[in-house]
């Protein structure tokens, strides 16, 4: 006994596949025709005084912006890749691992806002750094830290177990296989992955808006790791919402420099993943 | 094998120094919980700001101050739902279609483009928020204001597609194919195949997406700051989304910066930033249980 369809399936079908489609557009155009009007008219805004003159400049903000991500990436990388080893390498199933996991995924699911009030509390108050690069980095490390162990796990992942037996095989102890074998096939990936949460942090506001941003500074470089910095996303934020005499070109032509530099970064990151994904067939 | 023994010394070194990095982890989970709690504990120090929590204004500089917490639990609630409401629809559609309808070269590119979606600063949003989209709804819809709750939902939509659409697209590609080969076998359409047979299969997965995907709205905190024009008011009904809101994020956001350390207000801006640790906490725990249910499922 077949149900008597009103309309025939395959009609039912098609109408179907078309609303799909227009929804599927729907997600990826919009903000694509957006990111499309914010670079024309970030485009059109673009000159060199922008970069140099004012108290908006662009340049010192960039600069504070790159101490910042490679300090976090300094930071973060070394206790990221060694927890991925861990993961991948040592643990065994068990109570510690499912811990460990669960710590990740919610040091990752932790509100950016929240990050920033632990650094506050943490880093700026009880250790005394005050608001200043180091602890703007540390906070921002402790929120790309989940990032950079799902990404070198599965990049340590990829690397063939035949590899690893091999040189265990001819002698060589866990460690050096690892150091020798395991992780310089897989640094590739691990490369993208930090490349990704630079760009994170490149972007992010929350967690340095108490920890280390600042908006005009005497000194606009910071010369130590105790000193305020500048940064792109927190300059674009207090310029567009509590600077209405800014005029809307130069807030244009900062949100364009800022998503260049994110995208750019993430754009590079994907395509070299791409190209390794392609070259490593193992 | 006459260095066997001191490398051995320094394989256990080095042993224990990659494991404790992998603790670490946890220590740092536990660190900010115990941090938020201590700088929120303080507040419940006094029976009468105790009780203040439950009021319903946030007036943390007027003289009595009062920290009633239910215009930004609301505010945050109107937010997030609003956000739900147009993100699990379209994402959830849109990785059907990646998983199933798009050929070959169209998935190869929406699948980098949603990622590429996913890594646009809050910021960013925020800004075309302020700069176009407010001002272009405010005009065309005739709203009051050009900075209103809805206009957070939008955009924070948009920012949590990307996870529900890349979790989702991973629980329908989970199903296993002889399921969809019997079901085209017996003769439903593809369309009948993909409502009744893969779908409900990849339910938990789903769910898990959603979920993720509402943790993200609820913690971001940059775009709404500076799109839903942050009145600390009680929304009323429908009309409460085209006023503005004030969310939990924004607040500490807002106004962490201008606070005295240790003052009373300091303290309640922690114990907000608690409730957000322990909302997200529980969401992504459920949803990781879920995902986690849906694995041995597909087995």
């Amino acid at each position: 006994m077949t149900r008597p369809h009103l309309v025939h399936p395959r009609h039912v079908q098609n109408m179907m596949y078309i609303v799909l489609s227009l929804m599927a557009a729907v997600v990826v155009l919009p903000v694509l025709g957006l990111l499309a009007y914010m670079m024309i008219k970030g485009l059109a805004g673009l000159n060199p005084d922008l970069f140099l003159k004012g108290s908006q400049a662009l340049l010192p903000a960039m600069v504070g912006t790159l101490y910042l991500v490679l300090l976090t990436a300094a930071i973060a990388a070394p206790i990221g890749i060694a927890a991925a080893v861990y993961l991948s390498e040592y643990a065994h199933r068990g109570i510690l691992v499912r811990l460990i996991r669960l710590a990740i995924i919610n040091l990752a699911g932790v509100p950016s806002v929240v990050h920033g009030l632990f650094g506050l509390a943490l880093f700026v108050m009880m250790l005394k750094f005050g608001r200043c690069l180091l602890s703007g980095a540390a906070t921002m490390a402790l929120l790309v830290l989940p990032l950079i162990i799902s990404a070198s796990e599965e990049a340590l992942r990829q690397v063939p177990q035949r590899l690893r037996d091999g040189s265990l095989a001819l002698g060589a102890t866990r460690w050096q296989t690892i150091r020798r074998v395991v992780l310089p096939n897989a640094l590739p990936g691990i490369m993208t992955g930090l490349i990704l949460s630079i760009s994170r942090a490149a972007g992010e506001t929350a967690p340095i808006l108490f920890t280390a941003a600042f908006l005009s500074l005497t000194n606009p470089y910071p010369e130590s790791l105790f000193d305020e910095i500048l940064a792109l996303p927190y300059q674009l934020f207090v310029m567009t919402s509590e600077m209405p005499s800014v005029p809307a070109e130069t807030k244009w032509a900062t949100a364009f420099v800022l998503v260049v530099l994110v995208l750019g970064l993430n754009i590079g990151a994907i395509l070299w993943r791409t190209h390794l994904r392609r070259a490593k067939r193992w | 094998m006459r260095s066997t023994k001191p490398r051995r010394w320094g394989e256990r070194l080095i042993e224990g120094a990659i494991k404790s990095t992998g603790i670490a982890t946890i220590v740092f989970v536990l660190l900010i919980f115990v941090f938020l709690l201590k700088d929120s504990l303080p507040l419940f120090g006094h029976a009468k700001q105790t009780a203040s929590l439950l009021g319903t204004r946030w007036l943390p500089t007027s003289e009595p101050e009062q920290f009633g917490l239910i215009p930004l639990l609301l505010g945050s609630l109107y937010v997030t739902l609003g956000a739900m409401v147009i993100s699990v629809p379209l994402g959830v559609a849109c990785a059907i279609f990646i998983a199933e309808l798009a050929p070959q070269w169209l998935r190869e590119l929406l699948k980098p483009l949603v990622e590429l979606l996913a890594a646009v600063p809050s910021v960013v949003f925020g800004a075309l928020g302020v700069l176009l989209l407010g001002p272009w709804f405010a005009k065309t819809l005739h709203l009051p204001v050009g900075q209103f709750a809805a206009l957070g939902s939008l955009l924070l939509a948009f920012m949590a597609i990307p996870t529900i659409v890349s979790v989702s697209e991973d629980a329908l590609h989970a199903v296993p194919r002889a399921l969809r080969a019997g079901s085209l076998a017996l003769g439903a359409t593809h369309w009948q195949s993909i409502t009744r047979v893969v779908l409900p299969t990849a339910r938990s997965g789903l769910i898990a997406a959603g979920l993720l995907g509402l943790g993200r709205a609820i913690g971001e905190t940059m775009t709404v700051l500076m799109v839903t024009g942050n009145a600390a008011v009680i929304p009323q009904g429908l009309k409460g989304f085209i006023l503005p809101v004030r969310t939990m994020t924004a607040t500490i956001a807002a106004e962490m910066g201008e606070t005295a350390h240790n003052s009373t207000h300091y303290f309640a801006l922690f114990f907000i930033g608690l409730l957000l640790f322990l909302i997200t906490l529980v969401v992504n725990v459920v949803a990781e249980v879920v995902v986690h249910r849906m694995g041995r499922e597909a087995k």
